[in-house]
């Protein structure tokens, strides 16, 4: 769906829904996420619908959509004790149409996993940006979100 | 992270007046209540205004109220006004930069800076002002600073 056809729907956030994944969103979310990153990538997509899409407790993949059209998605997942962190709910990816921006849906999708996150338990939201992604860096701190305690190392390995 | 007096100033004033962009409140009234010097305030003041962060209103019941764009401008766009964050790395000249040691040293420098930089430019104004919102709500008028009394309404 392009941003001018979203546009032109209006969609106000009283009017959008945010549900489980289905197997008729898979299309609509590969196709999102490739005119979101100029990158298609749909064996990775597929591998994240099965581990994802089926319903646990554990991991969800929720989209948003309005007037029948997906809008958004978000992939999260609850992580226990890894590098020694207490149970926390990963956000692992949530994307919105550009068209459909500044109309809640990014805050909808998180108020909705936080939602389920805090149903089963868990008390810290985590997430994990780069550093020049200003875009979703703001987003995230527009939802409370701070540095937490952890520090990301990495090298290149040659 | 040690600003620059300047710097702090104009993020008190900013986020003072941004709390509420129809209040326009006096330099004394902020310098008063951040006890900071009237006069360096109202450079700073200055400077904020000729970047279309603050607009001022001469004569009674004048003073300084917001006037940028609370969701497009981030803590980093006022530091930069006054004082430059990225100052840390190697200049040119620099012998020691070109050395072992300033070899290993400065990466890391540079790693401090970029973070300190990634975290001041996102987040915006009203991101901040949203968060001293509901602080402020959550404790209520117990335990804060009286609120600066209302000088005048902007006309509309």
């Amino acid at each position: 769906m392009s941003s001018r056809q979203t546009r032109r729907a209006g969609a106000r956030p009283e009017e959008i829904r945010v549900r489980p994944l289905m197997p008729r969103d898979h299309r609509a979310v590969v196709a999102l996420d490739a005119a979101n990153t100029g990158m298609a990538k749909p064996h990775y997509w597929k591998e994240l619908f099965a581990d994802y899409g089926r319903r646990r407790s554990s991991r969800f993949f929720l989209v948003a959509e309005h007037a029948g059209r997906l809008v958004g998605f978000v992939v999260g997942e609850i992580r226990a004790w890894e590098f020694g962190s207490v149970p926390c709910g990963w956000v692992l990816a949530i994307e919105v149409d550009p068209g459909t921006r500044l109309r809640r849906v990014g805050t909808m999708l998180i108020e909705a996993i936080v939602a389920r996150f805090k149903s089963a338990g868990v008390r810290k939201l985590r997430t994990m940006l780069a550093r020049d992604d200003l875009l979703n860096l703001r987003f995230f701190r527009s939802q409370g979100m701070m540095a937490g305690p952890f520090i990301q190392l990495e090298k290149d390995l040659v | 992270m040690k600003l620059q007096k300047a710097t702090q100033f104009a993020l008190y004033s900013v986020l003072e007046l941004a709390l509420d962009p129809e209040r326009q409140l006096s330099a004394g009234q902020i310098a008063e209540k951040y006890g900071i010097s009237n006069n360096h305030l109202a450079k700073v003041l200055r400077d904020l205004g000729r970047a279309g962060l603050v607009e001022s209103t001469r004569g009674v019941g004048g003073g300084y109220r917001f006037s940028g764009n609370v969701k497009r401008t981030t803590l980093l766009d006022i530091i930069e006004l006054f004082e430059d964050i990225g100052a840390q790395g190697a200049e040119a000249g620099d012998r020691g930069a070109r050395t072992d040691v300033g070899r290993g040293l400065h990466p890391v420098l540079n790693e401090i800076e970029q973070i300190a930089r990634a975290t001041l430019d996102s987040i915006t104004i009203e991101t901040l002002v949203s968060q001293i919102r509901r602080t402020m709500e959550r404790e209520g008028e117990a335990g804060r600073a009286p609120p600066l009394r209302l000088v005048a309404r902007a006309a509309k």
